[in-house]
Formats: structure tokens, C-alpha cells, sequence
């Protein structure tokens, strides 16, 4: 098991390493640098600048030292938020981001592979086919147009709710966002639980289980729930990052100071480090949570353990 | 009074080709103690008439007739009065061990879970019991093994594990379907064996389908020969195999390779396909195949005479009553 973790955890190095490649020579190809402003500058200060922050030295020189500094775990300056370090930036970010995603795939998860059982149970009749219908609709619209509705109805139509802003973290501020980033994901995780659960229904397992005249509930809950669940556990490390990296659009029309608003402002405004440190960061949790699915499914069939 | 009185059953199922009709007009009657084997090839109706007296019947699927098990109609039981007859009185093996057993459980729970339900045992004495059928099932280190998962047993071990979780309530009626055929042939006869051994235990009716004629040789008191959802012949074991008389069962019992016959002489197919189930013919199913057809098999159904006491055939051939 130790041996196992290991083995991950030095596989994920490449990964990221390709990522943190990739993302820092797309950063500078892209036109245009930080301190360009309406106004420019004056060459000797942007040559002060550029000599502070070591963006005279030749590009891979700086690709050298980018790496050198993330080794000792420094994500370095942020270029826009002059008095802070990336690192601080990802600490004050991240917890807000977390609290939203986690949320939202907590609530995804419930209702989502309820709704599915549903409709499995219900195969081709009214509940099933309401229940796809909207988990199709919920598939097809995209966030950034799924937000604003939910604005409109709720906040500027039916007022019960503000429109956005993190107000301390308050659940009433937190709620359109969480639903914004849950319903999608609802959506998935419903179908994907109908799919698996309708699969297993049909199993021999199950018929077995009906055979010892176990009541319905029993077949259900105890025997076709877990071999059901593995496609969703599976979908549950994308639909995590989903919800983080969802949460780049989501945090920006709720004005939430979540690490993805700072991502956004970022590439924006070529912050170059504050771009790097959350796409690092990004790429580690995403890895993480592919891991922990593994883990997870290894706790759900037996076969997977004693390999 | 016949433990098991199946009058007149019909089994059909709706798909998109047309109706199927798997079981058709079929009686049959099993007394306490006993063992009935059912032979035919696939798509004779076998597995679906068991399944229909198990109510298990796939979604698409409906009966008619009458399934009277202790003097109880089960045609129309309501699913929870159903739920106390099935895995208690009426137990089921089936074909594959490999994919019969729930993967995700333990065997430990999926056996409990048997004599909590039915017999409202705490978990502790459901363990002593079920380690005890295990035992009885010679699966050494019961007590160790009960603890593991399915996919840590043989084939042959997970066949055992089945019929020790069918027997954990001591059911008056056993179906067995095709419990060998998944199995290598030692494990086959270690099987049979079995069977024979715990029927003489617990005093059990068993339904044994099977295509092997071995199988059914060595475990049956009475042989059923299904052919396209009918019976086409009904004797008692010894008298089928030493005389039998319908032309299909005589077919089948050719196709046997026998030891004792001359090694040059070559094993009898019989010729042509099993029915097809949407369309059966109006006269007798077997007659496209069969060798010694008159004009009427075509055209009028036979019905089931005795020929003998206790041996009963429909076939034309037959003088009729």
C-alpha cells in the first residue's frame, strides 16, 4: 500500500512537470507584459522593473529559476498584487474555492446518484424520462449562462437571495454559486448512476439476491448500490477539478475571491507567477484527486484490493 | 399431496419481433423427497419455466396457468408473500458461480443476511449457522473462509457456497439450474454427488435442469425431455434411458459418447436447429427434425399419453390410449 502510494506520487512528477512547461512558455508567448499599462512607461523604469523581476534575463534562464524556486516550494511575486507573494495568494484563495467545490460536489453527489437510482428503478417510464430530460438540459447549458439565470430569477426577480459578493462566507451569499456549480454536475452523475444502476439490476448477482427473497429496499441498498457506484466514484476526480477549475466562472460572475477570480485577473493582466503558481496548483489537486479515487474504489470492490 | 402442482403453464414474452412463447400448456407434478430432472437443449423452455415458478421472470415476461407449491397458488402472490417463500421454502442455484455470487460482499454477509431475514437470527448465530452448512458443503476451514469475498473461491468452491447459502433455511424445494454446467468435469460428479448427499441429509425435493443426460442419470427419480416448451416425454429415470420412445429423446441419448459402443461408430447428431419460438409450428416442434415424421406431425399436435404406467410420451407414433 505504502509502496503503491509512492509509485504515484513519483509518477505525478512528469505530469506536472510537462504542465508547468507547457503553461509557462504558452504565458510568455502570449502578447504583451505586466507592467504594460495605457500610459507607458518610461524605458528606465521598465528596464528597472524588468532587471527586479528578472524578465531581462534570457527565457529559459528564467524558466531555470522559476523551477529552481518551486523546488524550495515559492511560487514567487505576484506582479499585480505588488505587496503580496503568489503563495499568499493561493492561501487566501483556495480555502474560499474549496468551501464552494466541496459543497457543490457533495451536493452533486447525493442528489445526483439519487435521481439516477430513480429513474434506473423506473426504467422507461415518467420518472425516468423526467429525470433525463433535465440532467440532459442541465449537460447542455453552460455555466456562464446557467449564473445570470439564476441571478435573475433569484436575486433580481424573486429578490430572496443577493446577486453575488462573499459577505464573509455567509451561506446565503454562497448558495447560487454552489448551485450553479452543482447542477451540471447533478446532471452527469445522474445519468451515469442510471446507466450503471439499470446494468446491474440485470446482473446474475442480483437475481441471486431476488432468489433469497430479499426484499426490494435490501436487493438495492446492500447489493446493487456499491458495483453501481464505481463509474460515478470514477467520474468523481474529473468532476472535482470540473468544479474547481468551473469555479474560474463561477467566482468571477459572483464576484467570490475565490483562487479562481485571481486566475482569471491574472492571465488577464499577464501576472505571469500568479498564472503559474494556480495552474501548478490546480494541476496537484487534480492529480490528487484522481489518486484519491483510486483509493476510494479499492475501498469499494474487494477485487481491486487484493490485487 | 404433491409438494409442487404446475398445471397448464404458459410463458411468453413480449419483444420487438413478436411474441415468444418459451413455456407452453406444461403440468407437471413433484412430490416431497424427490427429484425431477429436465433435459432439453437451449431454448427449450427450461430455465424459464424455473424461473417462473421463482416469480423471476425478466420484465418483458408473463404466465398463465397455475404454479400450486404446498397447496398455495404462487400465480399472483403478491412480491412480499413471494419474498417468505423464495430463499426459504423454495431455494435456487444457478449456472455460473463466477458471476452469481455479489462480488462485494462477503460471503459471510450474503449468507447471514439469509437467516436474518427469513429466520430473524442475530448476526452472531446467522455466522455459527452458516459456518455450519458450510461444513456441511465440505468447504474445509469454514470458519476462516467464511470471511472472504467471492472471487477468492474456485469455481467448484463457489458452486458449494451456493447451494450451502440455498440450503441455509432448509427448504422443501431445491432448483437447481444447470449447476455443472460451468464446471470441469470432476467437479461436476463432486457436485452431483453432493446434491445426492445433502437431498438424503435434509430430505429436500430438488428441480434439476440440466442438458448433460449424465447429470440427470446420476440425481434424478423422474426425467422430464422439454423440446420448444412442451414436454415430449415423462418417465421414470431407468425406464428413459433403457426404453425410451419419443424419436427426439432417442436422438439425444444417441448423441451421448458411450464407452462401451465401438469406437468406429460415429456419434448421431440430430440433424437441423431447435425451434424458433416465435413461430411454432401448428403441429408437433420436432417434427421438421425428426426421422420417422408421418403426415399429421405437421399439421395436428400430439398430446401426452402413457404408453406405459408412469411413462408418458407425445409423439404420433404412439397407439394412443
Amino acid at each position: 500500500m505504502l509502496g503503491y502510494t509512492l509509485k504515484r506520487l513519483l509518477g505525478a512528477i512528469p505530469t506536472l512537470l510537462i504542465l508547468l512547461t507547457l503553461a509557462f512558455f504558452m504565458m510568455r508567448l502570449a502578447p504583451g507584459g505586466p507592467f504594460d499599462t495605457e500610459k507607458s512607461l518610461p524605458p528606465e523604469i521598465q528596464a528597472n522593473l524588468d532587471r527586479k523581476y528578472h524578465l531581462d534575463e534570457p527565457l529559459l534562464q528564467q524558466y531555470g529559476r522559476y523551477l529552481w524556486d518551486l523546488l524550495h516550494g515559492d511560487f514567487g511575486p505576484s506582479f499585480q498584487y505588488k505587496d503580496y507573494s503568489v503563495n499568499e495568494l493561493i492561501a487566501t484563495g483556495f480555502p474560499v474555492s474549496m468551501r464552494l467545490g466541496v459543497a457543490a460536489i457533495l451536493i452533486a453527489l447525493v442528489i445526483g446518484v439519487t435521481l439516477g437510482t430513480l429513474a434506473a428503478l423506473r426504467q422507461n417510464r415518467a420518472t425516468d424520462y423526467t429525470v433525463m430530460t433535465l440532467a440532459m438540459t442541465g449537460i447542455s447549458i453552460p455555466n456562464f449562462v446557467l449564473a445570470p439565470i439564476l441571478i435573475l430569477v433569484f436575486a433580481v426577480h424573486l429578490g430572496w437571495l443577493p446577486a453575488g459578493g462573499w459577505n464573509d462566507g455567509q451561506w446565503r451569499n454562497l448558495l447560487l454559486p454552489i448551485v450553479g456549480l452543482a447542477l451540471p454536475q447533478i446532471a452527469y452523475i445522474a445519468r451515469l448512476m442510471r446507466g450503471s444502476m439499470i446494468e446491474v439490476l440485470h446482473s446474475n448477482a442480483i437475481r441471486t439476491a431476488r432468489a433469497k427473497g430479499l426484499p426490494e429496499r435490501v436487493v438495492i441498498l446492500r447489493h446493487a448500490l456499491k458495483p453501481a457506484l464505481l463509474p460515478v466514484i470514477s467520474f468523481l476526480g474529473p468532476a472535482t477539478a470540473a468544479v474547481i477549475t468551473g469555479s474560474v466562472v463561477i467566482e468571477q460572475i459572483f464576484g467570490i475571491p475565490g483562487l479562481g477570480r485571481y486566475f482569471v485577473q491574472g492571465a488577464l493582466n499577464r501576472d505571469y507567477t500568479l498564472v503559474m503558481g494556480v495552474v501548478v496548483f490546480y494541476g496537484t489537486l487534480i492529480i490528487l484527486f484522481n489518486f484519491i479515487v483510486d483509493l476510494l474504489y479499492a475501498a469499494l470492490d474487494p477485487r481491486v484490493r487484493y490485487r | 399431496m404433491a409438494l409442487l402442482e404446475v398445471r397448464n403453464l404458459k410463458v411468453r414474452f413480449r419483444t420487438g419481433d413478436g411474441d415468444v412463447y418459451a413455456v407452453n400448456d406444461l403440468s407437471l407434478t413433484l412430490e416431497q423427497g424427490k427429484t425431477l430432472g429436465i433435459v432439453g437443449e437451449s431454448g427449450s423452455g427450461k430455465s424459464q419455466l424455473v424461473l417462473a415458478i421463482m416469480n423471476l421472470l425478466a420484465a418483458n415476461g408473463s404466465l398463465e396457468g397455475s404454479i400450486r407449491f404446498r397447496e398455495q397458488e404462487l400465480v399472483g402472490l403478491p412480491s412480499a408473500a413471494m419474498n417468505r417463500i423464495r430463499g426459504s421454502r423454495i431455494a435456487m442455484i444457478f449456472q455460473d458461480p463466477m458471476t452469481c455470487l455479489n462480488s462485494y460482499l462477503t460471503i459471510e454477509r450474503q449468507m447471514t443476511e439469509v437467516l436474518q431475514h427469513h429466520r430473524g437470527m442475530d448476526r452472531g448465530g446467522a455466522r455459527r449457522e452458516a459456518i455450519r452448512m458450510l461444513e456441511a458443503v465440505h468447504i474445509p476451514d469454514a470458519a476462516r473462509r467464511i470471511e472472504r469475498y467471492p472471487h477468492e473461491f474456485s469455481g467448484g468452491m463457489r458452486q458449494r457456497v451456493m447451494i450451502a447459502m440455498a440450503l441455509l433455511c432448509r427448504p422443501d424445494l431445491l432448483i437447481a439450474d444447470e449447476p455443472t454446467t460451468a464446471l470441469d468435469v470432476t467437479v461436476q460428479a463432486q457436485i452431483v454427488r453432493l446434491l445426492n448427499e445433502l437431498q438424503q441429509e435434509f430430505g429436500m425435493s430438488i428441480l434439476m435442469i440440466t442438458h448433460d443426460l449424465g447429470v440427470i442419470a446420476g440425481i434424478s427419480d423422474q426425467v422430464m425431455v422439454l423440446y420448444g416448451g412442451r414436454i415430449c416425454e415423462l418417465a421414470p429415470v431407468d425406464t428413459l434411458f433403457h426404453r425410451p420412445r419419443h424419436p427426439y429423446t432417442r436422438g439425444l441419448l444417441n448423441s451421448v459418447p458411450r464407452l462401451d459402443r465401438d469406437s468406429s461408430e460415429r456419434l448421431q447428431a440430430i440433424p437441423g436447429n431447435p425451434p424458433n419460438l416465435l413461430q411454432l409450428p401448428p403441429g408437433c416442434a420436432f417434427a421438421d427434425r425428426c426421422s420417422e415424421r408421418l403426415e399429421q406431425c405437421a399439421t395436428d399436435q400430439p398430446g401426452l399419453v402413457e404408453a406405459e404406467p408412469g411413462h408418458r410420451v407425445a409423439c404420433h407414433l404412439e397407439p394412443g390410449p
